[in-house]
C-alpha cells in the first residue's frame, strides 16, 4: 500500500496506534556534566556570524545594484541569493530552536527575518518543526519530509530553484492573510496560536506589496531582486544540503542513526548551513547550539554510522537509493555501525519495520 | 501538606536540575544560580519529555526535545512550543535534605 504522507490519513492513524508517534527515541549515553557543557548558550558566535551574514548581504545587494546591467552583476546577485535563499534556512532553523543566541530576543529577531526570507510563516513552521523533532520521518506525522517515497524527483529539481516551496509559501501567505488556515496546519498548531499565523501573513503581504509598488514606481525589477526573488535564485544550496538530512534512509523508526545523516562539508557550506551537516547529532540532542555540534560529533561519533566524507560522496550514496525507490518505495539504506557502537534499536519500531526490504 | 524527601542538597549542582521519582509521579528538582531549590512536575506540558535532561539557564528550564522554556520558580510557560504552565511544588530544606510538599 503506498505511503500516505497527509497528517490526517491512514499512516498518521497507524503511527499513533503502533506507538511510533511521540515515542521514546534512542540516545547515545553522554555524561550529564559533558552534555550540560555542550548545551551552554553564548551570544558570541551567532553575533559574529550574523554580522558577517547581514553585512555581506547589504554589501552584495549594493554592489549588485551598482553593477546592474553588467555581466559582473550576475555572480554578485547569485552570491546574495544564496545568503537570502539558503543561509536564511539555517538561521530560521537554529533561531527557531532558540539555541543560536543565548539572548532570547536575538533569536526571535533573526527568526522573524529568516522566516520572511524563506516564506515560512514563523508560527506555522515553529510548530511543524516541533512535530518534525517529535516524529522524525514518521509517515503521516512528520510534516517536513523533504523526499517522500516514491521520490518526486522532478519536484526536487524544481525546488532547486525554489519553485514549489516558495510558490506554496506565497500561496499559503495569501490564504492566511485572508484569514484561512490549511486543514493540515491546524492539526499541529494549537488554537491559541492560530491568530498569530494570520497576523504575520498580513504583515508580509504589506511588505511584498510595498516592494512591488516600488518596483512599479521605479520601472525596475531591482526591488524584487533584493526582496522575494532570491528565495528562488538562491535556494539551491539549502536544497542541496537539506536533501541529505534524511533522504534514502529509513522511515518509521525511533533511532535517529537509522533515519538521519551526518556529512562532512566545506567551511563555506558549513557557514551557510550553520553546521546542520551534523544532523544525527542535532536530532539526538537538539539542545546543543550549532557552534558546539562539532564537539558533540567528536563525543558520540563512536556510536554513529560513519559520516559521509563530502557532499559529493553523500549524493553518490543517496542517488542510487532514490532511483531504486522509484520502483520499490520500501527500499532504503541501512548503514553499518562501527564496532564501538551500541546496536540499532530496532526493537523500538519493530512492528513498523516488519516486511520492509533494505540494502 | 505532606513533606516528602526528594534528594540531598549535594545531589543537585548549582544552576542544574535532577529527576526525582516518587511512586508513580516524577518531579524535577532545581538548584538556582543563587543556591535556592525549586520543584516542578518532571514532564514537559507540551509532550511527555523529562525536563531533567534539559538546560537550566538562570531561572528557566529548557525542554530537551523542543526547546520550550518555563520559569521553574513559578512554572510559567515562557516560550513555544510550551503553552501550558508547569505545576510547581513547595520546597523546604531539612538539614541536608531537600523536602518537597505534596498534596
Amino acid at each position: 500500500m503506498p505511503r500516505d504522507y497527509t497528517m490526517t490519513g491512514q499512516d498518521a492513524d497507524r503511527a499513533v496506534q503502533t506507538g511510533l508517534a511521540a515515542a521514546d527515541w534512542y540516545h547515545t549515553d553522554v555524561p550529564r556534566k559533558q552534555m550540560k557543557a555542550l548545551m551552554q548558550r553564548t551570544d558570541g558566535p551567532a553575533i559574529r556570524d550574523t554580522v558577517i551574514l547581514f553585512g555581506a548581504m547589504i554589501g552584495l545587494a549594493g554592489l549588485g545594484i551598482a553593477l546592474w546591467g553588467s555581466l559582473w552583476a550576475v555572480p554578485v546577485w547569485l552570491a546574495y541569493g544564496v545568503l537570502y535563499g539558503s543561509a536564511m534556512d539555517s538561521r530560521w532553523h537554529e533561531c527557531g530552536h532558540g539555541t543560536a543566541f543565548r539572548t532570547s530576543w536575538m533569536n526571535d529577531v533573526v527568526y522573524q527575518i529568516a522566516s520572511f526570507c524563506m516564506v515560512r510563516n514563523p508560527v506555522v513552521w515553529r510548530w511543524s518543526h516541533a512535530r518534525h523533532h517529535t516524529d522524525t520521518v514518521i509517515v503521516g506525522r512528520d510534516p517536513e519530509i523533504a523526499v517522500m517515497r516514491p521520490p518526486a524527483l522532478f519536484r526536487l529539481v524544481l525546488n532547486v530553484f525554489g519553485i514549489v516551496d516558495a510558490l506554496s509559501g506565497w500561496g499559503r501567505m495569501l490564504r492566511n492573510a485572508a484569514g484561512r488556515l490549511d486543514t493540515q496546519e491546524v492539526t499541529w498548531i494549537p488554537q491559541s496560536e492560530q491568530p498569530k499565523v494570520i497576523r504575520v501573513a498580513r504583515i508580509w503581504v504589506a511588505i511584498y506589496a510595498a516592494t512591488l509598488a516600488l518596483a512599479v514606481a521605479l520601472g525596475s525589477i531591482i526591488p524584487l531582486m533584493v526582496v522575494g526573488l532570491p528565495r528562488l535564485y538562491g535556494a539551491w544550496h539549502h536544497v542541496m544540503t537539506g536533501v541529505l538530512q534524511h533522504a534514502g534512509l529509513a522511515d518509521n523508526v525511533n533511532d535517529h542513526r537509522l533515519n538521519s545523516r551526518t556529512v562532512y562539508m566545506n567551511p563555506v557550506s558549513r557557514f551557510i548551513y550553520w553546521n546542520m551537516n551534523y544532523h544525527v547529532e542535532h536530532h539526538m540532542f537538539p539542545m546543543v547550539p550549532y557552534h558546539r555540534l562539532p564537539d558533540l560529533h567528536a563525543a558520540i561519533r563512536h556510536d554513529l554510522p560513519a559520516p559521509s566524507p563530502s557532499i559529493w560522496a553523500a549524493y553518490r550514496e543517496v542517488w542510487p537509493v532514490l532511483i531504486r525507490q522509484l520502483r520499490n518505495e520500501d527500499h532504503f539504506l541501512r548503514r553499518s555501525l562501527p564496532g564501538t557502537a551500541r546496536p540499532y534499536r530496532d526493537d523500538l519500531h519493530r512492528d513498523a519495520m516488519n516486511g520492509l526490504t533494505h540494502a | 501538606m505532606n513533606w516528602t524527601f526528594a534528594c540531598k542538597i549535594d545531589d543537585v549542582d548549582e544552576e542544574d536540575v535532577i529527576r526525582v521519582d516518587h511512586g508513580d509521579r516524577t518531579f524535577a528538582i532545581y538548584r538556582s544560580p543563587d543556591g535556592e531549590f525549586f520543584c516542578t512536575d518532571g514532564l514537559c506540558t507540551h509532550e511527555q519529555v523529562h525536563l531533567a535532561d534539559g538546560l537550566v539557564m538562570d531561572h528557566t528550564i529548557e525542554c530537551p526535545k523542543h526547546n520550550g522554556r518555563f520559569d521553574y520558580r513559578s512554572g510559567a510557560a515562557l516560550r513555544a512550543p510550551v503553552c501550558v504552565n508547569l505545576q510547581t511544588y513547595p520546597v523546604r530544606l531539612d538539614g541536608t535534605d531537600v523536602m518537597i510538599g505534596l498534596d
